[in-house]
């Protein structure tokens, strides 16, 4: 990290000291939420219901255009070349063969690539987006296996394919650190997560584990992972005049926009991001190389261009989920309380990025403990740009500290869920912030009752079935509640009672356009089928990304926000011959297609009444979400309970999954259908890094040798068992709808639920993912 | 993908006439390793003689075996009633290799050339590698080697077969038929891969212009019973860590013959010799299948990351012989 | 020389490099077929080439003179849903619908598959007709990749469609 990335995280971090210092002792009633969302107390309408996808049919049609798909005239087609040296410069680069191919328009390399401004890095500022802050195609230098060193455009993508390969590159190899071990020896720096340190430490927590009368002290590790969407990345990409049109697979169309505009020196609304249609993100879907230099070569070209990564491309171009090595240890009184609880560890990054992966977030507020130590650190490496993959942090930190959780259980002869419920925090154990909801101990109960809990062998190794030895493991799932700031909606509403929502949000597949239609039917009082919700478009106001399980959230205080302002210029409209004369915006909801006093449904008028007698065919009203200070004020997060049930072939070493539950505590479920959905595809994208998923880096070149669906594994339908969930539905009263997002919590915990199972089954304690048969033979 | 022309055989002379014509031309069957293989450009025929439209029969031979076409799909062969009640292991190999759509798709041909899965072999801009470029050196030799070989790799190379198709044909002494310019000839199955010596880049000891033009299944009183076993990182459509084909034919608690064959382990589909030949009139336990498993392995030399396939190959060899043994066999 | 696609005839490309999936998408503008590796590693495009499911990634379009090929477009009849459309938006077999074409796809072609007689790699019985039990569905469905996690819903919506088609 530069100099001016560290002031300028401080100078966010000063900021952000002062509000965390303020806001946590204001009255409830100043802060967003302190009042619950009217919605929470509506029980027999849409929310809580299952609404089907409204894009599914179109979906299942094959109807709905992904990025790559977008019709566009005259279009070129871009293909890559990638370094093959982690670091160094290009040497030698010979382009003929590939200028003198057929159907060839372009050949672009950093010695005609347009001058370009490096990326600012996500983070920076409110909009800025930047996987990485190292500039695009503008110089001979290489900083990882894998750099795109020259673009071609051809006339089909089988052309642009074969140019490529007839580029002949050669390079001058300068020192690289590719190996963990060397980055490690090289030293090691406190990670900065959004400015803040990853460290909390409360107590002399090493000497409270030395004189802990039970105690253990482990070191696990995670892999590198791949998000691996279905569709890889890909932009459709043309120039008008000074204005860029992007038809992106994006989770960030706003903040992307913006930064594409730096980039290229023009002004933000210069750029237009359109992303109906996310063929899974996951965290990967930012702004990478590719879109940059899809539209740097169609401003060389003066030609449209599609840039649609090979699959091997997005491996080479776009970051995954870096290595952990983390300890937990944990000391405890006899009867399981917590007296001590460390983890600590080592995470890789690059000298570009900012992205510590941070193990500990889970940590901070899981458990109550009299001493704590947690931090991580980091080490550079020449490599690809780390990022956000799923549950950043506590999909590998829970991890590590749910199976020393595990095995601190065995070794205090504990069952241990009993031992998670005897270390249950009344209030967030290290800002000591009131929870704003957390009914874990509930779905802990709930879900060792629908699991068969008590069924679970209580000696690891003991049961056998055929060649399977089957064992029972549990783990706890933790997600913070996020909002971001920056979120706004826009209402269009016409007389003949039609809204349109228009928010800058995102549908990669986790519902959210059904869901936010259905909030959006019951906010306004009006029937699903008479909303329109728009998104996906940076023309759209407002910045809500699709990241850090917020978008519902952030929706949702977004068309509170806009809603009341509607209430506000409907009341403005109805004027002096309204029932609802003289009536205040806070004293007026929406039912039944119109505005209603809230305590006195008698004083109400249509929507068409109101818009008729005014003369007016729509309200279009557009209004920024509160900012997200209740996320200071409270404690917030999600939780979980996971049960699995392992299957280990004695013979083989094979571990299969016969049985998994996942009992969630996550707010109000809006939608169970698409809820379920997404419970589940967590989950499962756990199990492939419980068993099976690793990026395989090699160390001597830092080159990733399976780039390919063929040889990073994911789970196939064979790998998946019926997955059972269930819920508290317990609404947080501090939350719009009283809903948190869900898209991320279910990979947490899974890998842990799973060791711990597989411990069960037979004895055998893995600590390095993935599970490998090789490890239990 | 680089360009080349594309012709359709009318027949094997004409396929065989069309692929000797000049330049680097290869036989196409149902695409699904060499177009992979030519997009990442580990390949680079000039030209393609698509073979996918010859003889796609299976028919009873005079002796009591089957001779099956090479452009037989591999879903048709598996699925053929004959090889499902007479030769399981086949069909089960079959059926334990690739997806359905890939079945569909692939021949009997095609699937006996389909070439290694080593991640260095398909790296042509960033990894050496001595299969497809003679001379190169191995990066896999010390870099992941987890899916390689531990029987008979050489200095130049570690690479496996990944076929399951053919530890099947390994085991039931199939015999391949071949064309050529200078005629038609046949080659026992297991002489046709090769071991890697000092020339990996020879996968088989087919010549240029040498078409394969049918399989033949010898007949095999005891191949009804057989089975075979796939052991892999999940639990479908993936290619084999290790796997064992055999048939045992077990009278009176000894093991009066046997056929046995790994897949996973070694540059070529491996006929485990040894095994059988230690298993032949022993008694039929589970001591019996350990002690042939241990003369299997014996010469087995593990890399860094694959030493797990030695105790695996193990222990799926007595797993599998013990379940075909059934109850003529001594509970393990 | 022509492919016929839902039933209407297409030329076949000039540059035989052209796969069929590439012929779909970029030449015909038939986008459903999705490309998701390019390797015959994923599934997603899965399309029928006269019933049998195949991948249209690994299939070069100049093979498949005069043969019938049906994409996801070609399953919806006078703009009514497939059955087994319906149901995956029924049970929520699809989050980001990018794999689910080539999941239909290829339900369809193991359909008839099943009712040849087509064994799987978890069929006990070699010999026996083959009952589509949900452990049937996932090996035989597993040559389709889906990354969001709704191999539940898929699995479902299948199930649902094949005991319609059977009664």
């Amino acid at each position: 990290m530069s100099i001016v990335d560290t002031a300028k995280s401080a100078a966010q971090g000063v900021v952000q000291g002062v509000m965390s210092k303020l806001v946590p002792l204001a009255p409830d009633s100043w802060i967003p939420g302190g009042t619950p969302d009217p919605l929470i107390r509506h029980q027999h309408g849409l929310i809580g219901t299952e609404v089907s996808r409204l894009d599914g049919p179109l979906k299942v049609r094959g109807a709905a255009r992904f990025a790559a798909e977008v019709p566009l005239d005259n279009l070129t087609y871009a293909a890559l070349v990638f370094s093959t040296i982690a670091r160094g410069r290009i040497a030698t680069l010979d382009t003929t063969a590939a200028e003198a191919a057929p159907g060839v328009v372009l050949v672009m390399t950093h010695r005609n690539a347009p001058q370009m401004n490096a990326p600012a890095l996500f983070g920076t500022s409110a909009t800025a987006c930047g996987a990485s802050n190292l500039p695009v195609m503008q110089d001979d230098s290489i900083h990882w296996n894998g750099q795109p060193v020259a673009l071609v455009l051809a006339e089909t993508q089988d052309q642009a394919d074969h140019a490529a390969s007839l580029i002949a590159v050669g390079y001058a190899a300068e020192p690289s650190v590719t190996a963990f071990a060397d980055a490690k020896a090289k030293g090691k720096e406190r990670g900065l997560f959004f400015g803040q340190p990853l460290e909390n430490i409360v107590g002399d927590a090493e000497a409270a584990l030395a004189k802990a009368p039970h105690s253990i002290d482990r070191t696990y590790r995670t892999p590198r992972h791949a998000h691996n969407a279905i569709e890889p990345h890909a932009a459709t990409i043309a120039w008008d005049g000074d204005t860029l049109l992007l038809h992106d697979t994006t989770q960030m169309v706003s903040s992307e926009a913006a930064t594409v505009a730096d980039i290229f020196g023009i002004a933000a609304d210069q750029v237009r991001v359109i992303s109906p249609y996310v063929g899974g993100g996951f965290g990967a879907k930012g702004l990478w190389d590719h879109q940059i230099l899809g539209a740097a070569a169609a401003r060389v070209a003066g030609r449209p261009v599609r840039i649609a990564l090979s699959r091997e491309g997005v491996y080479r171009i776009v970051g995954g989920r870096t290595l952990t090595e983390q300890r937990v240890a944990l000391g405890a009184e006899p009867d399981g309380r917590f007296t001590a609880l460390i983890h600590d560890g080592t995470v890789a990054m690059t000298p570009h990025n900012n992205m510590p992966e941070p193990f500990i977030l889970g940590t901070r507020s899981g458990y109550a403990a009299d001493s704590f130590k947690l931090s991580v650190d980091t080490v550079t490496m020449n490599m690809m740009a780390n990022t956000f993959m799923r549950a950043p942090g506590e999909s590998v930190g829970t991890f590590a500290l749910e199976s020393a959780i595990d095995e601190l259980a065995d070794e205090l002869g504990i069952d241990p869920i009993a031992l998670r419920i005897r270390n249950e925090p009344t209030k967030d154990p290290l800002s000591g912030l009131p929870f704003s909801s957390r009914h874990l101990v509930a779905a802990w109960r709930a879900g060792a009752e629908r699991f068969g809990w008590d069924a679970r062998p209580a000696v690891p190794g003991s049961r056998r079935e055929g060649e399977w030895l089957v064992g029972f493991g549990c783990a706890a799932a933790t997600y913070p509640y996020y909002r971001m700031p920056g979120a706004a909606a826009r209402i269009t509403l016409t007389r003949d009672g039609e809204a349109l929502i228009e928010v800058a949000a995102h549908e990669m597949g986790m519902g959210t356009t059904t869901t936010t239609a259905m909030v959006a039917a019951e906010r306004l009082g009006l029937p699903i089928e008479r909303i329109t919700v728009r998104y996906g478009d940076s023309i759209i106001p407002g910045t809500i990304m699709a990241g850090g399980s917020q978008q519902t959230a952030a929706i949702g205080a977004a068309v509170i926000a806009a809603h009341r302002a509607l209430v506000a210029e409907l009341l403005k409209l109805a004027g002096n011959d309204s029932p609802l004369a003289g009536l205040s915006p806070d004293e007026v909801g929406s039912e039944d297609g119109g505005l209603t006093r809230i305590d006195d449904a008698t004083r109400r008028e249509s929507y068409a009444s109101i818009l008729g007698r005014a003369q007016r065919d729509t309200v279009v009203v557009a209004e920024q979400a509160s900012p997200p200070l209740e996320q200071m004020h409270w404690s917030m997060h999600s939780y979980g309970a996971m049960f699995c049930e392992a299957r280990v072939n004695a013979v083989t070493g094979e571990t299969r999954i016969a049985r998994f539950l996942g009992s969630f505590d996550t707010g109000r479920i809006l939608n169970h259908k698409t809820a379920r959905s997404q419970f589940r595809g967590g989950i499962i994208m756990g199990l492939g890094m419980a068993l099976m998923e690793e990026t395989q880096f090699d160390e001597r070149n830092g080159r990733i040798m399976n780039p390919s669906l063929a040889e990073y594994h994911l789970p196939v339908h064979a790998d998946v068992p019926d997955i059972d969930v269930i819920w508290t539905d317990i609404a947080d009263p501090h939350t719009p709808m009283g809903a948190h997002g869900i898209g991320e919590i279910g990979i947490t915990g899974v890998a842990a639920a799973v060791a711990n199972a597989v411990h069960n089954a037979t004895g055998r304690r893995v600590r390095d993912l993935p599970i490998t048969l090789d490890k239990l033979l | 993908m680089n360009p080349f022309r594309y012709a359709r055989a009318d027949d094997a002379a004409d396929a065989v006439a069309l692929v000797t014509a000049g330049g680097t031309a290869a036989f196409l069957g149902g695409g699904t390793n060499l177009v992979d293989l030519m997009r990442e450009t580990v390949a680079r025929p000039d030209s393609l003689v698509d073979v996918s439209g010859l003889s796609d029969e299976i028919t009873e031979t005079d002796t009591g075996g089957l001779l099956i076409g090479a452009a037989v799909r591999n879903t048709a062969l598996a699925g053929h009633l004959a090889v499902r009640t007479r030769y399981p292991l086949l069909s089960r190999a079959i059926l334990g290799g690739a997806s359905a759509q890939i079945r569909n798709m692939a021949t009997v041909g095609g699937n006996i050339l389909q070439r290694t899965r080593c991640t260095y072999f398909y790296d042509t801009a960033g990894s050496r590698c001595n299969k497809r470029d003679p001379g190169a050196g191995c990066d896999a030799i010390d870099g992941f080697n987890r899916i390689h070989a531990i029987l008979d790799a050489s200095p130049e190379c570690v690479a496996t077969n990944p076929s399951d198709m053919c530890v099947a044909l390994a085991a039931l002494d199939a015999t391949v038929h071949i064309r050529s310019l200078g005629g038609a000839r046949t080659i026992a199955f297991t002489d046709l891969h090769r071991t890697p010596g000092e020339t990996p880049e020879y996968d088989t000891v087919l010549e240029p212009g040498d078409l394969i033009v049918a399989v033949e299944l010898p007949a095999l009183p005891f191949s009804a019973q057989s089975t075979y076993r796939k052991v892999r990182d999940r639990a479908s459509y993936a290619f084999a860590l290790v796997s064992v084909a055999a048939a045992l034919d077990v009278q009176d608690g000894r093991v009066r013959d046997v056929r046995l064959a790994l897949g996973g382990v070694a540059h070529r589909p491996w006929r485990a010799w040894k095994a059988e030949a230690a298993l032949r009139g022993a008694p039929a336990t589970a001591q019996s299948y350990r002690d042939a498993a241990d003369a299997e392995l014996a010469d087995a030399r593990p890399l860094s990351d694959n030493g797990f396939k030695i105790e695996l190959a193990r222990r799926t060899i007595v797993a599998v012989l013990t379940e075909l043994a059934g109850p003529d066999g001594e509970a393990a | 020389m022509s492919i016929i696609i839902n039933g209407s005839p297409a030329a076949l490309p000039a540059d035989p490099r052209t796969s069929l999936l590439d012929l779909l998408r970029d030449t015909l503008s038939l986008p459903g077929t999705k490309k998701g590796c390019n390797q015959g590693a994923c599934g997603a495009c899965t399309v029928l080439v006269d019933g049998d499911r195949i991948l249209s990634c690994l299939a070069l379009a100049v093979q498949y003179d005069g043969r019938h090929v049906t994409t996801i477009e070609g399953l919806a009849e006078d703009g009514a849903l497939h059955p087994l459309q319906q149901a995956f938006v029924v049970h929520d077999g699809f989050q980001c619908g990018y794999c689910t074409p080539g999941q239909i796809c290829s339900a369809i072609g193991m359909a008839a598959e099943a009712k040849r007689g087509i064994p799987s790699h978890v069929s006990e019985d070699l010999s026996a007709d083959v009952v589509l039990t949900r452990a049937e569905l996932q090996e035989r469905m597993s040559g389709n990749l889906c990354r969001c996690g709704a191999h539940n819903g898929i699995i479902d919506a299948i199930s649902e469609y094949n005991t319609e088609v059977a009664a």
